[in-house]
């Protein structure tokens, strides 16, 4: 027993637009839907805090052909034609959607038509709020779930977790869960993406979920030195420069961002967006004003002055990888339990590159709505036997330790962020600097299993740290089961690609890792 | 960081506490907020944007100023609440959004919209 009991036939956790669809699909549906979230439907995520590009294409066969097409080499052949149309179909009704029953306030281009390819993060957010609690979803904010709770047939019925702002836990049984909490990138400080500690993967694995794609978790994105504010595609516009003032060669934000890595283990890097005109500076600040928070507030003009930039770690926000899912309706190996957004491997559609902004935001609407409206069905086939259930949790490490000793949160974070931050390890990726530090991860693992142990609100804590050491180990020991480079996976021992590694890795366990060819649908191939 | 609660200003709504993604803050006794765990500020402005009486003030930089800046130049400057502004939120302004239309990134960039 805990202290708030609640029940519910679905149940989402996560408040990003992920977690929101779900929950507003499944109550569409007709489900009795309770949405938690670690902070606050509405400014939670990487969403909320940013603005981004919407993969919305017309249903013009044409466009629709180049849209898939443009971009199937870049992830290495791994995504799948049937999963990006039903994706772009998806997004283009919720879109729809969100100018007709949220009325987002879209610009209106010169036509007289609404441009609906990019999203404001907060007012997006803001509506989809709103519009969860108009369709009846309870909301729970500041009450992140510690842990999944499963039925005697291993089935997920139900989360545990803990009200911050009340100090007391609290617990859902529902017939279906959906998991909707975000990629991992590591308490890097990239825009809005504190939240997302890889909690979901974690309490997916517990319950014997597999994932898929870890290897592609190296997303860097471009920041002005000590700042937060991460928005690479504008340094599209940019020269980077050293210190002395000299032109730091082949260094760019897409292509040439391995370089700027590579110059910044040695020197600071320098910056300056001198290729935008006039107009384009304009179009900018209205597109994005928090781009230009850090220069406003710190008196830099960004197009006139060099200023220093850093990598911050997007791990797999912007990375592909997350929990596998089984088939459209976002279910995953586990009965009842379901993935969406940032926390489902997002490989359908972006294959081994970054889904970086419009895909990710388009996965996210398409994938919440379908597992919000799958979690409704299978919930419904439960009916009100679905509460009567008996559950065990099934959390483990920074709940449950097996050993003796006491580990803090700060401690594990601390071990996982020294292997997975430094871009020599993970963003410039060698099998000898991989294999120590992934071995150096088992060992923190070991010690978070065994000794992690916290109390009241640290609780959540505990376990992100220890959801972070487990996704850290199943990105680092995919990454060496991919001997070649594909995709944003780039192996300096093993630089080109190999045919014979044209399939995806599934992943999982805990106290063991494993990594498997997945096997079952052929991929589709370029034509 | 979050670094200002301008209590002159503060009507103690607990907008900030209730939004703010990782919890920072906490009710004072008088009901103006503390930022009682700086330390877990994600610098994502948000709070700052749902201020409805420009009270905040989030410094660019992730960590702590060494002191916290000077409320009434914050205010000249009119960086109190600028956050707010730009994305047009508030009685008679307009959505920001509704003037989003970004630049047209160059080809080579287009992969990457991040």
């Amino acid at each position: 027993m805990t202290d708030l009991d609640v029940t519910a036939d679905v149940l989402v956790a996560g408040g990003g637009p992920a977690g929101a669809w779900a929950a507003i699909k499944a109550a569409e549906a007709g489900a009795d839907v309770v949405l938690v979230d670690k902070g606050y439907l509405g400014t939670s995520g990487a969403t909320a805090a940013a603005g981004t590009g919407v993969w919305y294409v017309d249903p013009d066969p044409a466009a629709r052909e180049e849209a898939m097409a443009s971009r199937e080499a870049l992830g290495g052949y791994l995504a799948a034609r049937s999963w990006m149309a039903r994706v772009l179909d998806q997004t283009y009704a919720n879109m729809n959607e969100l100018a007709e029953v949220s009325r987002y306030p879209f610009p209106v281009g010169d036509d007289g038509r609404q441009i609906r390819r990019g999203l404001q993060g907060p007012e997006y957010m803001r509506r989809m709020r709103i519009r969860a609690r108009r369709s009846g979803v309870r909301v729970l904010d500041h009450s992140p779930i510690t842990e999944l709770l499963v039925d005697a047939e291993g089935a997920v019925a139900g989360a545990a977790g803990y009200r911050r702002q009340h100090d007391r836990s609290y617990g859902v049984r529902a017939g279906a869960v959906v998991l909707a909490t975000g990629g991992c990138a590591f308490l890097s400080k990239a825009l809005g993406c504190d939240v997302n500690t890889g909690d979901g993967a974690l309490f997916a694995a517990e319950t014997g979920a597999e994932l898929s794609g870890m290897e592609f978790s190296n997303a860097y994105a471009i920041a002005p030195e000590f700042t937060s504010v991460t928005k690479t595609a504008f340094y599209s516009y940019a020269t980077f420069y050293h210190a002395d003032g000299s032109v730091l060669e082949g260094a760019g934000s897409t292509r040439g961002r391995s370089v700027i890595a590579r110059t910044l283990l040695s020197e600071r890097v320098f910056c300056r967006l001198d290729q935008a005109g006039e107009e384009i500076r304009q179009a900018m600040r209205l597109a994005q004003p928090n781009f230009f928070l850090p220069f406003d507030r710190q008196g830099i003009d960004p197009f006139a002055e060099l200023f220093p930039v850093t990598l911050l770690a997007e791990g797999t926000v912007r990375g592909t990888g997350g929990i596998r899912l089984t088939g459209y309706d976002c279910a995953t190996s586990v009965p009842g339990l379901y993935a969406a957004g940032d926390a489902a491997t997002r490989e359908p559609i972006c294959g081994g590159f970054t889904g970086g902004g419009s895909h990710n935001a388009a996965w996210a609407m398409s994938s919440g709505t379908w597992a919000g409206q799958a979690a409704a069905r299978h919930a419904r086939t439960l009916g009100p036997r679905a509460a009567r259930r008996a559950v065990t949790g099934a959390g483990g490490a920074g709940l449950r330790p097996t050993g003796a000793g006491r580990a803090g949160h700060r401690e594990i974070v601390e071990a996982v962020q020294a292997e997975v931050l430094p871009y020599e390890k993970n963003y410039l990726r060698h099998g000898d600097r991989l294999a120590p530090a992934l071995a150096s991860l088992d060992e923190t693992w070991t010690r978070a299993r065994q000794a992690l142990r916290a109390d009241g609100p640290d609780v959540v804590r505990a376990r992100s740290a220890a959801a972070m050491a487990a996704h850290a180990r199943w990105m680092y020991a995919s990454a060496l089961a991919r001997t070649e480079s594909r995709g944003m996976h780039k192996r300096e021992d093993y630089p080109g690609s190999d045919p014979a590694q044209h399939h995806r890795l599934s992943c999982g366990g805990l106290d063991e890792v494993w990594v498997a060819p997945e096997t079952g649908r052929p991929l589709a191939v370029a034509s | 960081m979050i670094e200002i609660v301008a209590r002159d200003r503060c009507i103690a709504c607990d907008k900030c506490i209730q939004v703010c993604p990782t919890d920072v803050f906490e009710r004072g006794d008088d009901g103006v907020p503390l930022i009682a765990r700086q330390g877990d500020c994600q610098t994502c402005f948000m709070c700052e944007a749902y201020c409805p009486v420009d009270a905040l003030y989030v410094a660019p930089v992730a960590h702590p100023l060494p002191e916290p800046p000077d409320v009434t130049e914050l205010a000249e400057r009119g960086l109190l609440g600028g956050y707010r502004a730009q994305i047009g939120w508030g009685y008679g302004r307009t959505p920001g959004a509704r003037r989003a239309i970004g630049p047209v990134l160059p080809a080579a960039s287009q992969v990457i919209i991040s």
